[in-house]
C-alpha cells in the first residue's frame, strides 16, 4: 500500500460551511402509492469534514444523496421542498447542463458496486479520462498522463498498462480504486460515498479505507460516507448522522454518538452489532419489529412501533431535532425535557 | 490431520475434501486446467455444536458447506454423516440421509419459489420424503411457522409478501420441517438489514437449543460467527488455514491470515479505530485456478519465508483442539506486535 507523505490538513475553526441542505423533502409517486423517502432531512457539512451517514435500507440515506445530486429521475421522484446550497450556488433549481458541471467536477461520487457503476464496453483509461477531458478542457495526452498519476495515487500498480483495461479485468477491489480515481480526478471539493466498500471483502474494505484516509489528508477534501456498518463510520467520520425512516434522528461529533448516543435507535443499533474483541453476550440484543414502510408522511415518531420507550406522545406527534449542546442533536421526545424522563 | 478433535461422537467427519471444477476451452471443451475451490479439507462437527465457517469471497466456503449436503461434486475425499459416507453412498441412501441434513440460503428472496404459497414451500419437504395426509401436513406446517415466529394465519400468502427477515424466517422452517440433525446455513444473515439479522441468530440459537441442532455456519462476518459459534474454521482460497475453539481463535489467532483478517474488522468503538494498528494485507487474493505452490497464503503473508513458498504447510494440531497450517506456527516467530503495521510498498 501506498503511504501518503504530507501533513495533515490542519482547518481553521470557523470553517466554511461547503454544503448546506435544509428542509429537503423526497416523495416517489407511483400509480398505487406515495413513498415519503426523505421527509424534512437537513444538515450541514464543513470544507474539509468527514460526515458520516448510518441508517438501515430504506432509510432514506442515498435518496438525500441522489436528490442533492439531481440523480434521481422524475418521474416517479419529486423534490417537494428544500434548499440544498453548495459553495453559496443553489443546486436544486439549477439548470442540468450547470448541474453535470458540478457533477463529476467540484463533487465526486463513489458508488456501492464498482462493477455496474464502470462502463464494461470502455477501457478503465478512456473512463478515467472523460472527466478530465470533459470538465477540464484537457488535450488527450494531458488527460492520459494525468490519468496514470490518478490510477498510481490510488495504489493501482503498473497505471499505464492498466489504463488499457477494460473493467472486468480489474479484480473487486481494484474496480472500487479506479472508481475513487475517477471520483477524485477532477479534485473535488465534496466526495459522496455510497456504501462504497459493502460489496468488498474486509481485508480490500481495509485498504479501501486506509486509502480514503490518506487522500482526505492530502487532499483535504470534505466526504459524506454512506454505509450501514457502525465500524467503518468508526473509523472515518468527524461527524456521524442516523437516518431512520428518511429523517435523521440523531447527528453528533463522532466520539459524541459512539459514548453517549441517546436515540433509542442509535443505542439499539450499537447494542446489536457483535464486537470481534471484550465481552461476548449470550443472547444479542435484537430490534424487534421491521423496518417502516413510508407510504404516508409522517405524523409521529417513526421509531415508536419498535421503540421500548415508547409513550403516547410519541405517537400523535413528530419529535423535533432538539440541541443537546456540542454539536448534538436528537430527535426524541425523551431528550427535550417534556418527555417521561430524560434518560433512557 | 493427526489424530484429535475425533470425538468419536463426531455426527459430520470430513477427510481430505477437494472439490474441483474443470475449466473447459474450444468447441470441444477439453478441458484446459481447473479450478480448486475445495483443496484438501478436514474437519469434524461434533453433535450439537456450531462450527463456524469463515473467509472472503471465493474462498471456497460455499461450495465445502454445499459439497457435505452432497450438492456439489466430490472430486475426492470422504465425508461421514452419522458413520456413512456419503461420497461413496448410492443415490438411494444419500436421499434417504437428506432429511436429516439440511440447508439455508443467503437470499431468502432468491430461495423460495415467487408462485408458491407460504404453506406449499414449507410443506414442500414433507410431501417428498413422507407420506403423510393433508390433514397432518397442514398441522406441521402451522407448528413449524409457530416454533419460527410467523403468524400461522399468513400460511396462503406468497413470499413478497413478507419482509426479507421474515421471509430468511420462511427458508429455516422449510430446513426444519424434517427434523434435521445438521443444517448449513450459507451467509443466512448477509443479505439482511443490521437490526434484523440480530433477530434471525436468536431464533437460530433457540432452534439449536429446542431441536438438537447442529450447525456449520458459513458467514463472512467475524462478529456474529464470534457470538454463534463454538468453533471457528478459517479458509483462504480453498483450504483450512485455521480451526480453534472460538475463544482461542479471536483471543489468540496463530496463522497470520487469521490475524490480519481479525485486524482487518473495524470497530464500532472511534478511540480505538483511531489508536489500532492495522495489519493491511496487499493485493488480492489469487485465482484458484492458479494457486501459488507452497503455501496459498505466501503472496500476501507478511511473515512469509523461502519455505513458505516452496512447501506446502500441513495442518497440524497445535494445541487441545487447535489446528494450523503455517510453518512458522509454534516456532519462535516474532511476535505479531513486530507486524502490526501497514506495510509500505515503496
Amino acid at each position: 500500500m501506498r503511504q501518503f507523505k504530507g501533513k495533515a490538513v490542519q482547518l481553521p475553526v470557523s470553517d466554511p460551511t461547503l454544503l448546506e441542505v435544509t428542509e429537503l423533502e423526497t416523495v416517489f409517486s407511483t400509480r398505487d402509492a406515495q413513498i415519503f423517502a426523505v421527509n424534512s432531512v437537513s444538515f450541514d457539512l464543513k470544507a474539509g469534514e468527514v460526515l458520516g451517514v448510518v441508517g438501515e435500507s430504506g432509510s432514506g440515506k442515498s435518496v438525500t444523496m441522489m436528490s442533492l445530486l439531481g440523480l434521481l429521475p422524475s418521474p416517479p421522484a419529486r423534490i417537494r421542498n428544500g434548499s440544498v446550497m453548495f459553495s453559496g450556488r443553489e443546486l436544486l433549481n439549477m439548470k442540468d447542463a450547470e448541474l453535470r458541471k458540478i457533477r463529476g467536477g467540484r463533487i465526486g461520487f463513489i458508488f456501492q458496486d464498482p462493477m455496474t457503476s464502470l462502463n464494461p464496453v470502455f477501457t478503465v483509461g478512456f473512463q478515467l479520462m472523460e472527466p478530465l477531458r470533459r470538465h477540464l478542457g484537457m488535450s488527450r495526452g494531458a488527460a492520459r498522463k494525468r490519468a496514470a498519476e490518478l490510477l498510481d495515487l490510488v495504489g493501482i500498480p503498473d497505471p499505464a498498462q492498466r489504463l488499457r483495461e477494460y473493467p472486468h479485468q480489474f479484480s473487486g477491489g481494484m474496480r472500487q480504486r479506479a472508481m475513487i480515481a475517477i471520483a477524485l480526478a477532477c479534485e473535488p471539493k465534496l466526495l459522496i460515498a455510497d456504501e462504497p466498500t459493502t460489496a468488498l471483502d474486509v481485508t480490500i474494505q481495509a485498504q479501501i479505507l486506509e486509502l480514503v484516509r490518506g487522500l482526505r489528508q492530502k487532499l483535504g477534501m470534505a466526504i459524506i460516507w454512506i454505509t450501514h456498518d457502525l465500524g467503518v463510520i468508526a473509523g472515518i467520520a468527524d461527524r456521524v448522522m442516523v437516518m431512520y425512516g428518511g429523517q435523521i434522528v440523531e447527528s453528533a461529533p463522532v466520539d459524541e454518538l459512539f459514548g453517549n448516543p441517546r436515540h433509542p435507535y442509535t443505542k439499539a443499533l450499537l447494542a446489536t452489532v457483535p464486537s470481534i474483541r471484550g465481552d461476548r453476550a449470550d443472547k444479542l440484543s435484537s430490534i424487534e419489529g421491521i423496518t417502516p414502510t413510508l407510504t404516508r408522511r409522517p405524523a409521529a415518531c417513526a421509531f415508536k412501533p419498535r421503540c421500548r420507550f415508547a409513550f403516547d406522545r410519541c405517537g400523535i406527534e413528530l419529535p423535533r431535532r432538539t440541541g443537546l449542546g456540542s454539536g448534538h442533536d436528537v430527535a426524541c421526545f425523551l431528550q427535550d425535557g417534556q418527555g417521561a424522563t430524560s434518560n433512557v | 490431520m493427526s489424530e484429535a478433535g475425533l470425538t468419536g461422537d463426531a455426527l459430520v467427519e470430513v477427510r481430505n475434501l477437494k472439490v474441483h471444477f474443470p475449466i473447459t476451452a474450444g468447441i470441444l471443451r477439453r478441458t484446459v486446467g481447473e479450478v480448486r475451490a475445495v483443496d484438501d479439507v478436514s474437519f469434524d462437527i461434533s453433535s450439537g455444536e456450531t462450527l463456524g465457517l469463515v473467509g472472503e469471497s471465493g474462498c471456497g466456503k460455499t461450495t465445502a458447506g454445499r459439497a457435505i449436503l452432497r450438492l456439489a461434486e466430490i472430486t475426492s475425499g470422504s465425508i461421514r454423516i452419522m458413520g456413512t459416507d456419503i461420497v461413496k453412498a448410492d443415490a438411494r441412501s444419500v436421499r434417504e440421509l437428506r432429511p436429516l441434513m439440511q440447508m439455508i440460503f443467503q437470499d431468502p428472496q432468491a430461495s423460495l419459489n415467487p408462485r408458491m404459497t407460504v404453506a406449499d414451500i414449507i410443506g414442500e419437504p414433507l410431501r417428498e420424503h413422507e407420506a403423510s395426509t393433508l390433514r397432518r401436513r397442514q398441522d406441521r406446517v402451522d407448528e413449524l411457522m409457530e416454533s419460527v415466529g410467523l403468524n400461522r394465519d399468513h400460511a396462503s400468502r406468497y413470499p413478497h409478501e413478507f419482509s426479507g427477515g421474515q421471509r430468511q424466517r420462511i427458508g429455516i422452517a422449510r430446513a426444519l420441517a424434517l427434523n434435521p440433525r445438521l443444517i448449513v446455513c450459507d451467509e443466512p444473515i448477509a443479505a439482511l438489514d443490521v437490526s434484523i439479522q440480530a433477530q434471525v441468530v436468536n431464533l437460530l440459537e433457540e432452534l439449536q437449543d429446542r431441536f438438537e441442532l447442529t450447525y456449520l455456519f458459513i458467514s463472512h462476518d467475524l462478529g456474529m460467527v464470534r457470538h454463534i459459534a463454538d468453533r471457528v474454521a478459517v479458509m483462504y482460497l480453498g483450504t483450512i488455514v485455521e480451526l480453534a475453539p472460538r475463544s482461542d481463535l479471536y483471543a489468540d489467532p496463530k496463522h497470520p491470515y487469521t490475524e490480519a483478517l481479525l485486524s482487518a474488522v473495524p470497530e464500532p468503538n472511534p478511540a480505538t479505530e483511531r489508536e489500532r494498528q492495522r495489519i493491511i494485507l496487499e493485493g488480492d487474493v489469487p485465482s484458484p485456478a492458479n494457486a501459488p505452490s507452497g503455501c496459498v497464503f505466501c503472496t500476501r503473508c507478511p511473515k512469509a519465508i523461502d519455505l513458505c513458498r516452496r512447501e506446502r504447510p500441513e495442518f497440524t494440531k497445535i494445541g487441545p483442539s487447535r489446528f494450523v497450517a503455517c510453518h512458522l506456527a509454534g516456532t519462535d516467530q516474532p511476535g505479531p506486535q513486530a507486524n502490526l503495521r501497514p506495510v509500505p510498498s515503496n
